[in-house]
């Protein structure tokens, strides 16, 4: 077993930093319902994690447990070496973590550019006094937020509808546009909830370029629901697998996919 | 053709996001100010002031204030004429009890007050939403207007339980009371319109503004990237209030010179300002001149056809009035939800290439 503050270069040359987030024990319940049992797994600096699992296995209520959405009723999250009180989503944005949805969530009346904008208030502080004249220190700041913004609908190549209402936009293209929402707040840690639900091959291709790339030149430690079992098995750096609730599995996709468990999941077990 | 932007390019993103991006847009900007600063105060008369330019240019602020609140922020307020009922009694007590404290003072302190008052009856809305929301304001409308009539302390213990507004001065001119000058008032008001239209625009293009739009368009994702509702809904709360503060305020002091609450600011008040804003264009600084405009010159408009050119009577041509102005809505509401202010983007797209088919 590794040791949480360590770093390890993986066997394609990839380095992964030490563990920036941890989930201890975690238990969801809504009402009788347990969503989430005592399911404990961490996070690593710089890697690609994927959460996969059936319908139904509590993935989305993880990642609503990490966003903040949703309170455990048991279990702990540790980010960044300290344990992390409950919190409102807000503020567990302010912290560094950024997400898409899986039905897209964005904001219909405004125009693509605005809703990358969006994505930097966390780090536009400047008081209603100052904006309210606007010359001087709003404009400054808004401009600077403006340049980072530029890069990264440079990045994800949607240079050419950045004034375009959003309303307007096809599917796939909503879908990057919410990426570079995210994107844009320089966050920590990106949670992608099936960034390639409901896409054909080619953008599906096209998405997974962007997320290496993410990864790649920003150093975004990713972590992502998918249901398309070649996508994540070629993305992701380690896997954790969920059924009912409960974690069945957790490793590399090698590793992952020869354990018994999860085939067992996935396609199903005779009883007899 | 027409409408031209050839030739416009922003090199730098403090050009890309100006107001008025297209110099055509831009000169007609400046040539709108000049006239309504240095032309038409030396052409106006008692008339012009009253009828027309006083009431758009006050109405234009209390559209303006309704807007953010319920276009740019998503929140419906019924509790309009409440507000301006603060606004007008808030700036009736200072003005009385300080007699020598400039007008432009008193209305903006008039402002801030109304904004506080705002922020207070913007608190349930933190729990309830739309339709809900609406009542509750609707019941500050209604306890704001009972609050003003009952409690004698607000109209200084007058005998007829009005407020009316003493004479006073700005920089030595006469801005309230019965002997003022109509230039006098109209560049009075017409100053806190500018002031509000150029505050407003700022806030709602800067990040204020998009945290107010990510609310209204979808709270949850607002949420997540970091907006902290509470605190951008009570912000609205608090813009909009001060510029309808301001409003009632002016209402109040300069326009009417005497008012009984409930008359004035009762509930028809904030169904006229919220009928502006639906006819102007929601989320649109534009569209609450275009609408303030219409619904103040609509009546006028049909006095002059219905009553002076086919001599229909006065209370048919009065009741025709809310006739159209109620199908107006309907039309709006179902034809063009964005109002005035997006069939004028839709003819300026038009515009660029008429007329020329491509």
């Amino acid at each position: 077993m590794l040791d949480q503050t360590e770093s390890y270069t993986t066997e394609d040359g990839r380095t992964i930093g030490p563990v920036v987030m941890e989930m201890k024990n975690i238990t969801l319940r809504f009402g009788g319902v347990e969503a989430i049992k005592d399911i404990s797994f961490d996070i690593r600096e710089g890697e690609i994690r994927a959460i996969i699992g059936p319908n139904g296995a509590g993935k989305s209520s993880m990642l609503n447990v990490i966003s903040g959405f949703y309170v455990p009723q048991e279990g702990e999250v540790w980010y960044k070496g300290s344990r992390r009180p409950p919190m409102k989503p807000y503020q567990v944005a302010e912290q560094g973590i950024a997400r898409t949805f899986q039905n897209i969530a964005l904001f219909e009346g405004m125009s693509v550019l605005d809703n990358v904008m969006t994505g930097r208030l966390t780090h536009m502080k400047t008081g209603m006094f100052w904006q309210s004249i606007w010359k001087g220190k709003a404009e400054r700041e808004e401009i600077e937020n403006r340049e980072v913004a530029e890069r990264i609908i440079d990045f994800l190549e949607i240079q050419a509808i950045r004034k375009t209402p959003v309303a307007r936009l096809p599917y796939g293209l909503k879908k990057r546009v919410e990426l570079a929402r995210a994107l844009a707040a320089e966050p920590t840690i990106l949670l992608l909830d099936e960034p390639m639900a409901g896409m054909n091959v080619e953008e599906k291709e096209d998405m997974s370029r962007f997320i290496l790339d993410v990864n790649d030149e920003f150093g975004t430690t990713i972590a992502l629901i998918e249901h398309d079992m070649g996508v994540v098995m070629d993305l992701s750096d380690r896997v954790v697998v969920m059924d009912y609730g409960k974690k069945i599995g957790d490793g590399t996709p090698a590793e992952v996919r020869n354990n018994q468990d999860v085939i067992d999941a996935y396609l199903g077990v005779a009883h007899d | 053709m027409f409408y031209r932007e050839a030739g416009d390019f922003s090199t730098t993103y403090a050009q890309d996001q100006q107001t008025f991006p297209i110099k055509f847009d831009r000169y007609r900007y400046y040539a709108v100010l000049f006239v309504a600063l240095f032309v038409i105060p030396f052409v106006v008369n008692d008339y012009w002031v009253n009828s027309l330019f006083m009431p758009f240019l006050i109405y234009a602020i209390a559209a303006i204030g309704l807007n953010i609140l319920v276009g740019y922020c998503g929140q419906v307020s019924l509790g309009t004429g409440g507000f301006m009922a603060v606004g007008a009694y808030a700036s009736y007590k200072l003005m009385t009890a300080f007699p020598d404290v400039s007008m432009f003072i008193h209305v903006l302190l008039a402002g801030v007050i109304t904004a506080g008052v705002g922020v207070l009856f913007g608190l349930p809305s933190l729990r309830i939403k739309g339709f809900y929301l609406a009542v509750a304001t609707l019941a500050a409308q209604f306890f704001l207007v009972w609050l003003f009539n009952r409690v004698p302390w607000f109209y200084n213990y007058s005998a007829s339980g009005q407020i009316s507004a003493p004479e006073r001065d700005t920089f030595g001119i006469l801005i309230t009371g019965a002997n003022t000058q109509a230039w006098a008032t109209y560049t009075f008001c017409l100053i806190f319109t500018i002031f509000s239209a150029i505050v407003a625009r700022n806030l709602t293009r800067g990040s204020v503004g998009r945290k107010w739009m990510a609310i209204r368009d979808m709270d949850i994702a607002a949420e997540i990237i970091g907006v902290n509702p509470l605190r951008a809904k009570l912000t609205a709360f608090a813009v909009s209030s001060f510029f309808i503060g301001i409003s009632g305020a002016l209402f109040f002091a300069i326009y009417l010179g005497a008012v009984e609450v409930g008359e004035v600011f009762g509930i028809t008040k904030s169904f006229l300002v919220l009928f502006m804003i639906i006819i102007g264009g929601l989320g649109s600084i534009f569209g609450s001149f275009a609408g303030a405009a219409f619904l103040v010159l609509l009546p006028v408009l049909l006095k002059i056809v219905g009553v002076d050119w086919l001599g229909w009577p006065t209370d048919i041509v009065a009741h025709l009035q809310l006739v159209i102005v109620g199908a107006l809505i309907i039309v709006f509401l179902i034809a063009e939800p964005h109002g005035l202010a997006q069939l004028w983007r839709v003819a300026k797209e038009k515009l660029r290439l008429w007329p020329f088919p491509h």
